[in-house]
């Protein structure tokens, strides 16, 4: 909402300054956005009037003009201006006069002729964008000598407030007002306003057959309108400064009220209008081309205004245009009408429309405000286009019309909800200049809610009335207070915290990627994956929701790659949605991809490339975090995105969790990826869980360790045989490790050996060779019997 | 025993001479071991009548002790030296720099919520979360947006159908745990939110935390001095002017937008806060008695406070970050200025 500083102050006009005045309007909750003057500083110019207009003797298209500005002389200007005529009233910037973007006039000579001012156009004074025609012609009563900018009174302001949507009331000077004089405790007053009396009978027939989305209706026809008539420069200004375009005087006159009061209003063209008028429901798919020239097909929830040949205009949007005023139009047909918000609420962004009407009647317009209107208008209209008013005609439909609301507001809330006790002849005051009126006991405020606020509906909403009127920040200021109670705290669980400090001292930057992906990214990687799709995406390649942390770290590898960025270690936590809309799983976990070298760049780096077991190394790091390694396991898997010999599933107390590998070279290839790179993602479910750790006393006695090489077939896993080795090396044993794979000279083509060091110690006695040695033959024996497994001689 | 004196002379030229450990210790085998020289002469003492044994052997035991400290002197000499040369040797660059993995970082979100919920942790606030992809009735319905509120139309959502959406803030939390939770509730909602915008100053998505109180005599001041503190206790300045104004918001009545003096010019005007001095950060308000119907919890016995927060802006204002789009790129030129 933009308005004029002068045309507010018309109303009220509080002892501030403008920028004063736009602070104490912000702080009241109505948020100045930005405060403009509605023209650029330009001085030195005056009313004047031409006086004479001679050829120029050396050039077509200039005049040699006598203007009198005043002074008592006859001033000489040469003007090239089409529209310049003797007699009328112009602005003179006089020698000396400094106009916008600090164009200075002097005297000149133009093809020897001497000019001494200048006749400005409406653009050359900063009051048009646009580049004018011709000189602007100023009302013929205006005061020759006058400074212009004085009798314009341009020394105003645009204020343009962004309302909130449950200040509707505010849509117009008078609700602007009110805000001003209730925060200064002002009377507010606007112009006199009277109804105007019929000078013909002449109706229309007007017929609402839906009450409820439109509880009144009011018509008037004017007959013998002159619509040719000019709007007022005082209306064009007070329209210019408030954003809205000058089109005609009866557009003007139905926009000024709007401006003015609230009411959104409309003008038919009466000749155009056939039998009746209806306000209906349209009819599916019925036809209306709508004041803009778009052509539309209308929906069966969509309130229009109708005559017995269709639909004229959407009922608190948009007028039609075969129904509109146009310069032949002689008499009017004048609607005021209240649509309530549910009305209208939705219908024009249906249709992609945004209009000033349905913006007021979506937040509510004053039901009152009807009548008060049509009269304004009915009232300007004759003041500027002449016409005979006939009675109004009004449909209404009092079981629709909002009923009056009374609100009790308790002086226990009231205090306990701001933390101070406001005098009761404050807080009456407050709602009564707020158009309230109250009776008011010791305990209790009772008060009328206006007709105009539709957001006042519970105490609280009165509460907050009186808070934003005494001003948010006198409130008082106190810290909470609450009993200090512990809360239960989960050792076991490891908090996402420290997971990804785990993650960040390994050497990992942590990404946050967007949660919708691109389809392609997603069905090249997990081409099974379900997951949802968003109706409304910001752009295809952002439209499926991501089944998987791995498509946005690839996206951020490749950003880096594309940056020179060759070694990239970062990890992701959030949710993953898997599933259709009604059987969905959105589970959050951690995902990590390497690419590039293991070491960062340095004199002392190997240059080695990452591989598998670097991130598995980095992952055991954080499962060993829980304190139980052994409830993790990695089996060989399949997985899409995933090198086939070079993925693992992750299982978690025999569950799978996660994956974990080497991106699939297809996969790299379809992507164009030019490097490898190793990922990793697992529920982070799994990843917090833990156990507390649990003693067992140290012993006394001597460890034994037995180094044994294993000779294996390559392709048995390690961990089979890891197994293996733990079921047979009895219950002294307290560590096995894994110290040398080898394979080459001295071992047999196909097989692999396997060094381990296992250590065995009894709690409370030495352990003897010979026991010993009856375990390794055990673990030989079977080891030899389920894999053809044996000793490296 | 007339050639003592040489003897001597001789062997102390002989241990200056030793340049290195074996060297000397080859000196006093030859001079003071046993089949030495000096020791020698102490030998031949029994060959000197007795009256002259007292003072040869007190000049040859002089002797003796004179060549052992020089001796030991010469050692410690040399053993200096080869500790040094030693240490010469061994003698690195420090300056270089050190071996291994160098550490990652935290996104600059993350860093800005863990920092948000630990100063609410502290005072007894709990971490809530909940799913993104959220029902119509937890995102609007049951926060007093009914169908078709103008309200509906200040966050752009992305819908899947008529009913589900993602969340366009993490309120849909704070409607779960009033749900599940008897008063007091304290807690904080840090999680990703979306809206269907995209431009210079909005992503479609974005982190938010939002904090919910619900006690018995709660009030608006208790709201003021909880962000206060906040943000004081955020930006590290006790000084920080905050004002609150009236704002809108249907799940709070009052509801207010809190504005911070602008941090980068310290309230005189700067591109960064319109030339207003005034920074929005946050929405709050008192909870809307229809939230709490929805919810359950008794209006009349029950009061409570809600507050929202962008991440991302608070974290743009804490590091200088001048462009949101930053934060989702995962540059790690970007993001290695966190660590």
């Amino acid at each position: 909402m933009k308005f004029s500083e002068q045309w507010l102050r018309e109303w009220v006009s509080p002892q501030l300054a403008t920028q004063a005045l736009a602070d104490q309007i912000t702080m009241a909750g109505l948020e100045v956005d930005a405060v403009e003057p509605v023209a650029a500083a330009f001085k030195g110019v005056v009313v004047a009037e031409v006086v004479d207009k001679a050829q120029h003797p050396d050039a077509d298209k200039l005049n040699v003009c006598q203007v009198a500005d005043g002074s008592g002389e006859t001033v000489q200007v040469v003007c090239g201006a089409p529209n310049v005529a003797v007699g009328q009233k112009v602005a003179f910037a006089q020698v000396g006069a400094v106009l916008p973007g600090d164009f200075k006039i002097k005297k000149a000579k133009l093809r020897g002729v001497e000019s001494r001012g200048m006749i400005c156009s409406a653009s050359e004074l900063g009051l048009e964008e646009e580049t004018s025609p011709g000189i602007m012609e100023l009302p013929l009563d205006a005061p020759a000598g006058e400074d212009f900018r004085a009798w314009m009174g341009l020394d105003d302001s645009t204020i343009e407030v962004d309302l909130t949507p449950n200040r509707g009331d505010c849509l117009s000077i008078k609700g602007m007002a009110r805000e001003a004089g209730v925060l200064n405790r002002l009377a507010v007053e606007g112009p006199a306003m009277s109804p105007v009396a019929a000078t013909h009978d002449e109706t229309f027939p007007v017929q609402v057959h839906d009450g409820e989305r439109c509880p009144r209706y009011i018509g008037r026809l004017i007959k013998g309108v002159d619509v040719t008539a000019e709007t007022p420069l005082w209306m064009v200004e007070r329209l210019r400064r408030s954003g809205v375009r000058s089109i005609d005087p009866v557009v003007d006159i139905t926009n000024y009220v709007m401006l003015e009061l609230g009411q959104p209003l409309h003008a038919f063209d009466r000749a155009n209008l056939h039998e009746r008028v209806e306000v209906r429901l349209a009819r599916a798919g019925e036809q209306l081309t709508l004041l803009d020239g778009q052509e539309i097909a209308l929906r069966d929830d969509t309130l229009v205004i109708a005559d017995s040949r269709g639909a004229l205009a959407i009922a608190g949007v948009m007028g039609g245009e075969h129904s509109g005023v146009n310069a032949e139009t002689q008499d009017i047909f004048l609607e005021s009408a209240f649509f309530t918000q549910l009305a209208v609420a939705g219908q024009a962004r249906s249709y992609g429309l945004h209009t000033d009407a349905s913006h007021r009647f979506e937040r509510g317009v004053d039901p009152e405000l009807t009548h008060i209107a049509v009269e304004r208008a009915t009232a300007l209209l004759l003041e500027i286009t002449g016409g005979e008013p006939g009675p109004l005609i009004e449909a209404a439909s009092a079981e629709h019309l909002p009923a009056p609301r009374q609100i009790v507001l308790r002086r226990s809330r009231l205090d306990q909800a701001l933390g101070l006790s406001l005098p009761l002849e404050d807080v009456t005051d407050i709602l009564e200049r707020l158009g309230m009126p109250v009776e008011a006991d010791d305990h209790s405020w009772r008060v009328a809610v206006p007709s105009w606020r539709f957001d006042v509906a519970i105490e609280e909403d009165l509460i907050e009335e009186v808070a934003r009127i005494h001003g948010y920040n006198r409130l008082p200021v106190r810290r909470p207070q609450a009993r200090l109670g512990l809360r239960p705290d989960g050792e076991t669980q490891q908090p996402l915290s420290r997971l990804r400090r785990q993650m960040v001292a390994r050497g990992y930057q942590e990404a946050i990627s967007y949660s919708f992906v691109a389809p392609e990214l997603q069905k090249t990687l997990l081409p099974q994956a379900v997951a949802p799709t968003l109706a409304n995406p910001i752009s295809s390649d952002m439209s499926v929701m991501r089944a998987s942390l791995f498509p946005g770290l690839i996206k951020a590898l490749e950003h880096n790659l594309n940056r020179q960025q060759s070694r990239v270690r970062l990890f992701e936590t959030g949710l993953v949605f898997r599933g259709e809309l009604d059987a969905l799983s959105q589970i959050p976990m951690m995902g990590a991809l390497v690419c590039g070298n293991r070491d960062p760049e340095g004199w002392a780096a190997s240059g080695d490339k990452v591989d598998f077991y670097d991130l598995k190394g980095d992952l055991e790091s954080l499962l060993a975090m829980g304190g139980e390694p052994d409830a993790w396991r990695f089996e060989p898997g399949e997985h899409s995105a995933l090198h086939p010999g070079q993925a693992a599933r992750v299982l978690y107390r025999g569950e799978e969790a996660g994956w974990i590998g080497t991106l699939h070279p297809a996969v790299r290839a379809e992507l164009g990826l030019k490097v490898e790179a190793v990922l990793f993602e697992v529920r982070l479910d799994a990843l917090t869980q833990g156990q507390l750790p649990a003693f067992t006393p140290l012993s006394r006695y001597p460890e034994v360790r037995r180094d044994l090489a294993i000779l294996v077939e390559e392709s048995l896993p390690v961990q089979s045989l890891l197994d293996c080795l733990r079921e047979q090396a009895g219950e002294w044993l307290t560590e096995i490790n894994l110290f040398d794979v080898y394979q080459g000279k001295g071992v047999e083509d196909g097989h692999k050996s396997v060094a381990l060091g296992l250590t065995w110690q009894h709690p409370s006695r030495t352990l003897n060779d010979e026991e010993i040695n009856q375990l390794v033959d055990a673990i030989v024996t079977e080891s030899g019997q389920r894999f053809g497994a044996r000793l490296r001689s | 025993m007339d050639h003592l004196p040489n003897l001597v002379a001789e062997a102390r030229d002989a241990i200056d001479a030793a340049q290195d450990i074996p060297a000397l210790d080859e000196v006093r085998v030859r001079y003071l071991g046993k089949k030495g020289e000096i020791t020698a002469l102490l030998k031949g003492l029994g060959k000197l009548p007795p009256e002259e044994r007292p003072a040869a052997g007190e000049r040859i035991n002089q002797a003796k002790q004179e060549l052992g400290s020089e001796l030991d002197r010469r050692r410690q000499l040399l053993e200096k030296a080869a500790l040094d040369a030693r240490l010469a040797a061994e003698r690195l660059d420090v300056t270089l720099p050190g071996r291994g993995q160098e550490s990652g970082g935290l996104h600059p979100v993350t860093r800005t919520l863990e920092r948000i919920e630990g100063l609410f942790t502290r005072i007894g606030f709990d971490v809530a979360v909940g799913p993104e992809i959220e029902d119509d009735y937890h995102n609007f319905e049951a926060l007093n947006i009914p169908a078709h509120h103008p309200a509906r139309g200040m966050a752009d959502t992305f819908y899947f159908d008529a009913t589900r959406l993602l969340r366009t803030h993490t309120s849909p939390v704070q409607v779960r745990t009033m749900k599940s939770e008897e008063p007091p509730i304290r807690i904080v909602c840090p999680g990703r939110v979306y809206r269907s915008d995209s431009d210079l100053t909005h992503t479609p998505m974005f982190h938010q935390v939002e904090g919910l109180l619900v006690d018995e005599d709660v009030s608006f001041a208790d709201l003021k001095g909880t962000i206060e503190d906040f943000l004081h206790a955020f930006f590290e300045r006790d000084d920080l002017s905050v004002r609150f104004r009236p704002s809108y918001f249907p799940f709070t009545e009052p509801s207010a937008e809190v504005d911070i003096e602008c941090v980068m010019c310290s309230g005189d005007g700067c591109r960064v806060c319109s030339h207003s001095g005034w920074l929005e950060v946050m929405g709050c308000g008192m909870v809307h008695p229809e939230v709490f119907h929805h919810a359950g919890i008794d209006t009349e016995r029950y009061k409570g406070f809600a507050f929202g927060m962008g991440a991302e802006r608070l974290a743009m204002l804490r590091y200088g970050v001048n462009d949101l789009r930053l934060f989702f790129e995962n540059d790690l030129r970007f993001l290695r200025q966190f660590a």
